[in-house]
């Protein structure tokens, strides 16, 4: 627990001395609002990488999860263009009920039909961003097409924070909650750590998964309404390669791939440390295109050091190991 | 991400015929011929040979990476970075014509930077342990992300005319280099898998990694080989793409990877390793290429056929899974 708690210790550490190394340079970036807005930048990427830690605790992955945004982001944004005067926190309910349902189609498929997580996920990543080809006809929902409150609720100011980091802060105060206080948060962690002693324990892995994936779902339903209604569009291909991002996000923040291991403050951190480089690179006046080549590199640094923590802790001697990748 | 499968021991082996008759393949070629069938009788161009050997432009290179990409996920480890090396080779190679580089040159630097990538994988895999899906997402960021910084938004252009030949050559008639290309890559690493003891021990450690140490297979050194050998293929179908389109982008071959692995898997591999064959995956390239070419022809937009392969990916895959349940084969968790 000591070496879990040390491993978010130092990704906040490097994160500070990013921080650090460009405040000595452009004081102006540390400046609590661009703090503010690097959060806020974040935000949508913390709450997709809170389901997707879900879903690895498990030892599963979710490469669906950039897909199923765009597709109930597209509903939502349908559904206002034709119908205005759906009342906003009702069709946020929509969403996230579609993105649940979509989360336990790829739930129930790894559970009741036991395909392997990573093939089931690849299958309705492109069924997914078909479908949204289909209900949409290749056409963009514009700015103009939605509703004022549509596109105002991310944007709308309580005590000095836009909503869209209200609800991010929610999401990960709901979610360190959920994770460590309840029965099922708890099961995330034993199926992923060693599914047969969870058998054994009277835990169902398969329904545990299929809940981790519909709660990832929901999530990502949410996501969709928050994405369409910031960037005001909605067309076939946002968030496209984003479900990467996401599990880079996880990596980063110390979550193990092979399930188990990871923790909230760890998904949070690994999400924010691609949202300072993002916001960081234009600032120091570096091109963007340096972004992908970065986040590359952090990934495998990360998990370099996250499979020599792992080692460390010597408690895996029985497990087969190898099965598990 | 699997659990341990109990494994069904017959007591008596199956003739040869009725396992042939009963075997992936078989149904995979019964597939390929309804594909067929419904394209040559819903459009009059399908059955054309130029229109036919135009199909097979749509699956050779994915197909000589699925290739390779095979016999890695039969030994338990994955390259997700495929698509991304074709991309950083691409822009080697657009580099190497700016300082002048002729047709030789570029198919020399094409072929090493898919050898550089691969070996790049393999070390970090074999040698830090790690596992192979999360390091070649992070390459895959990596070697994408080098072609922006070269590139940026900008392309390289003006290939050599020659050079052009590796993607829109023909050997004879309607017959082109990259299907030739293509079909000797396939019949080697056939022969590779099957008749080899490199084979052998490719099947051994995805079987059982450890056991397959202590009977004296070194296991990292062939799955090493096999990331090189990944490695090459993406080089090599970044020279027949860039030969083919004639300009490098940085998002040349976006999301190639997810592509392959269908096809992969499509053809019988099994995805936690262990099983699989390379006609299996041969002609799971082809049922692609036909489908991509007949939903083309009858006008269908590239993303619905997309909803297609994602279904058929996730039909192939659980039909049998429920088909040995209705059996009562139960597995435990």
């Amino acid at each position: 627990m000591r070496l879990l708690k040390s491993r978010e210790i130092l990704l906040a550490a490097a994160i500070l001395v990013l921080l650090a190394a460009i405040a000595w340079r452009f004081p102006g970036f540390v400046r609590p609002a661009n703090l503010a807005n690097v959060f806020n930048d974040t935000a949508i990427l913390i709450i997709l990488a809170l389901g997707q830690m879900m879903v690895i605790l498990t030892r599963c992955i979710d490469l669906s999860m950039a897909a199923n945004l765009a597709l109930c982001g597209m509903v939502v944004a349908m559904l206002n263009a034709t119908v205005p005067g759906i009342p906003i926190p009702l069709l946020i309910l929509f969403g996230i009920g579609v993105g649940a349902l979509l989360g336990a189609f790829n739930g129930i498929l790894v559970w009741k039909v036991e395909i392997p997580p990573i093939v089931v996920t690849l299958g309705t990543l492109t069924i997914f961003r078909g479908i949204i080809f289909v209900i949409s006809g290749g056409e963009w929902v514009n700015a103009h097409q939605m509703s004022a409150a549509f596109k105002a609720l991310p944007r709308a100011p309580l005590l000095g924070l836009p909503m869209l980091s209200w609800i991010a802060l929610a999401a990960i105060a709901l979610m360190a909650l959920f994770i460590t206080r309840t029965p099922l948060g708890r099961a995330f962690y034993a199926v992923g750590g060693n599914p047969t002693a969870a058998v054994y324990t009277g835990i169902d892995v398969g329904r545990t998964r299929f809940l981790a994936f519909t709660l990832a779902g929901a999530l990502a339903g949410l996501s969709g309404y928050l994405w369409v209604s910031r960037y005001a569009v909605a067309y076939v291909d946002i968030a496209g390669g984003f479900e990467l991002d996401i599990i880079a996000a996880c990596v980063i923040g110390g979550i193990s791939i092979a399930g188990g291991i990871g923790s909230v403050g760890g998904a949070v951190l690994g999400a924010l440390f691609f949202g300072v480089v993002k916001n960081a690179l234009p600032v120091i006046d570096i091109s963007p295109f340096w972004q992908l080549a970065i986040s590359g590199s952090a990934i495998i640094l990360a998990v370099a050091f996250n499979a020599r923590a792992e080692r460390r802790q010597g408690r895996l001697i029985l497990r087969n190991r190898e099965a598990a990748t | 991400m699997s659990e341990t499968t109990q494994r069904f021991i017959p007591d008596r082996l199956e003739s040869r015929w009725t396992s042939l008759l009963k075997s992936w393949e078989t149904l995979l070629v019964a597939v390929a011929v309804f594909v067929f069938v419904v394209n040559a009788l819903s459009s009059p161009y399908f059955l054309n040979a130029w229109n036919l050997s135009d199909a097979t432009f749509n699956f050779t290179e994915k197909a000589m990476i699925a290739m390779a990409m095979a016999l890695l996920i039969i030994a338990g480890e994955i390259d997700l970075s495929v698509a991304a090396i074709i991309a950083l080779a691409s822009t080697a190679m657009g580099l190497a014509l700016q300082y002048g580089a002729g047709t030789p040159e570029l198919v020399l630097v094409g072929l090493f930077v898919g050898l550089a990538c691969g070996a790049f994988n393999g070390w970090l895999v074999t040698g830090f342990g790690l596992p192979s899906i999360v390091v070649t997402i992070g390459t895959m960021s990596l070697f994408r992300g080098i072609a922006y910084i070269i590139l940026g938004d900008q392309a390289f252009t003006g290939y050599p005319a020659d050079f052009a030949w590796f993607g829109q050559g023909y050997v004879w008639w309607v017959i082109s280099f990259e299907l030739v290309l293509f079909a000797l890559v396939a019949l080697f690493f056939g022969v590779l898998l099957h008749c080899t003891g490199f084979g052998r021990q490719v099947y051994a450690i995805g079987n059982n990694p450890t056991g397959a140490l202590f009977s004296g297979v070194r296991v990292a050194r062939v799955k090493f080989v096999l990331f090189l050998m990944t490695g090459l293929m993406s080089g090599l179908a970044a020279i027949c793409l860039t030969a083919r389109l004639g300009s490098t982008r940085p998002s040349i071959a976006f999301a190639w990877e997810l592509e392959v692995v269908t096809m992969v898997v499509l053809g019988g591999v099994n995805i936690l390793g262990g099983s699989g064959s390379i006609p299996g995956v041969f002609i799971a390239a082809i049922i692609m290429g036909l489908v991509t070419f007949g939903f083309g022809l009858a006008n269908v937009p590239g993303i619905v056929m997309s909803i297609f392969t994602g279904l058929l990916l996730i039909a192939v895959i659980g039909a049998p899974i429920l088909w040995h349940r209705l059996r009562g084969e139960k597995t435990l968790p």
